[in-house]
């Protein structure tokens, strides 16, 4: 199982430093340019994430005890 | 002030003994506004809308009237055999000669005392500090893990999970099943509560239940339920009952949501259509610093082009016939400027001239006189003596003329 939500937020995160690097219009074109591509990377992974979300549902066991959630469903 | 109608003096109508008796009774301070406790008998609901019953105990009962608007806006299914309590007012039903209780509201009774009790609990728990505003954590603005206390066949249930879906399908859910009324709830709410408070990862706990009676909420109300609320590590947001209901869970939660769907709202204060929007927008600003940094070297190479160009032999070239130009230019015009000047100075003086000319005096009647043998012109007296033959020259030729006398001065018309 995936984290999701962890994916989509660590990978907006990073897009956002690569779009606070890029500010600086001092930077070599050459890294600019890998940080674009970078950047670009991240935007569609974050894209996809978001277009493939899908609510998933874990229920306690019964007695309520502290285990592992246990069956887990797509909702 | 009563509109009796004397047959004799003391003997009335049934309807002015009625219309007083209803008078009496709609004047009365107590009756005008009155709780009674009975058990419901002669139920028969009426196509109006308006519901008609009797309130009777072991002893007594009474006719009760409730109007459509009023029966509306009942909370419960009234039954025959049901223990109520009512609120109204006694009046008399002139066709039929009945007093009857016109409810405005009803209960099931002994609610009334849970509410008093629930006062009580309120307080206590105030007193001591488990709503303090100060307790309540802050909830988190992208939860990505959601607790959920709730009964697992419940609508509750089924409407936070289409609205989190709806909302923020990112999330994972992670359900704590337990009755939520009955004699087991308060056990089980409170278990639940402290089940989840063991997963590490939890963000929130949503704690719901769809609308019911006071009775039916009944264990939202619960110390223990509040007291485990409170003790909860992951903020709580209540969800319990329809709008109008207000429970200790409620008051003891982080938030109170006024039902289960809007705690699913409340929990997800980012959507995934935010989240979305962000990423567009976040995508576009990485696009134009892109666009930037090529833009800006791009600029530096046209401007270092030009700087070559300039300094390059050819140019200076160019410049100095451009200069040459230039030169030429300003040396036609300021010439053409001369010419145009002295041009005007002549047609002035040209004008002038037409103005002394002497053809110009002859035409207004003048004449020239002149000696025929040397052409001197006379313009004097003693220039000419009498009998001396001139010639005068008019506008369009001349004759001769002799002069007969001198005299002095301008002539002198008489």
């Amino acid at each position: 199982m995936t984290e999701q939500s962890m994916d989509f937020e660590s990978a907006f995160r990073s897009l956002q430093e690569i779009i606070a690097r890029l500010e600086n219009s001092e930077l070599p074109l050459e890294e600019a340019i890998k940080l674009y591509e970078e950047g670009k990377r991240l935007s569609e992974v974050c894209a996809n994430i978001l277009a493939a979300a899908e609510l998933r549902v874990s229920t306690l066991p019964r007695e309520l005890t502290t285990d592992e959630n246990d069956e887990e469903a797509v909702f | 002030m009563f509109d009796f109608e004397f047959t004799t003096p003391t003997i009335l109508t049934v309807t002015a003994l009625t219309s007083y008796l209803r008078e009496v009774l709609d004047s009365d301070e107590v009756l005008r506004d009155i709780w009674a406790r009975g058990e419901v008998s002669n139920f028969k609901p009426a196509a109006s809308g308006h519901v008609y019953f009797t309130l009777k105990d072991a002893n007594a009962q009474i006719h009760c009237v409730m109007w459509r608007s009023a029966a509306m806006r009942l909370r419960f299914e009234l039954r025959n055999g049901m223990a109520v309590e009512g609120h109204g007012a006694v009046s008399l039903f002139a066709a039929s000669g009945q007093v009857q209780l016109y409810l405005d509201s009803l209960r099931p009774a002994g609610e009334g005392a849970l509410y008093q009790e629930f006062l009580r609990l309120k307080a206590r728990l105030e007193a001591e500090g488990l709503f303090d505003p100060g307790h309540k954590r802050p909830l988190p603005q992208l939860p990505r893990h959601i607790g959920i206390v709730t009964s697992a066949s419940g609508a509750a249930l089924q409407d936070m999970l289409q609205t989190l879906g709806r909302r923020l399908p990112l999330a994972r859910v992670t359900l704590a099943a337990t009755a939520v009324q009955g004699v087991e709830a308060i056990a089980g709410i409170i278990a639940a509560l402290k089940a989840l408070n063991t997963l590490t990862d939890l963000d929130v706990i949503l704690l719901a239940r769809g609308g019911g009676s006071i009775e039916d909420l009944w264990a939202f109300n619960d110390e223990g339920v509040a007291r485990a609320i409170y003790a909860s590590r992951v903020p709580v947001i209540s969800g319990v009952g329809h709008e109008t209901d207000f429970t200790i869970a409620d008051f003891v939660a982080d938030l109170r949501a006024p039902t289960p769907t809007a705690a699913a709202e409340l929990a997800t204060p980012i959507t995934l259509q935010d989240l979305s929007a962000q990423l567009n927008l976040q995508t576009n600003t990485l696009q134009n610093l892109a666009a930037g940094h090529v833009e800006v070297r791009k600029t530096r190479l046209s401007l270092a082009e030009a700087a070559l160009r300039q300094h390059s032999p050819r140019a200076r070239v160019l410049n100095a016939a451009q200069r040459q130009d230039d030169l030429r230019e300003r040396l036609d015009l300021a010439f053409g400027n001369q010419l145009r000047r002295q041009r005007q100075q002549l047609d002035a003086l040209t004008s002038r001239l037409g103005a002394l000319n002497p053809e110009s005096v002859l035409s207004r009647g003048f004449a020239i006189l002149t000696d025929p043998d040397s052409g001197k012109v006379i313009s004097r007296r003693n220039q000419a003596q009498p009998g001396q033959t001139f010639r005068a020259r008019l506008q369009d030729g001349s004759f001769l003329a002799r002069a007969l006398e001198k005299q002095e001065g301008a002539e002198k018309n008489d």
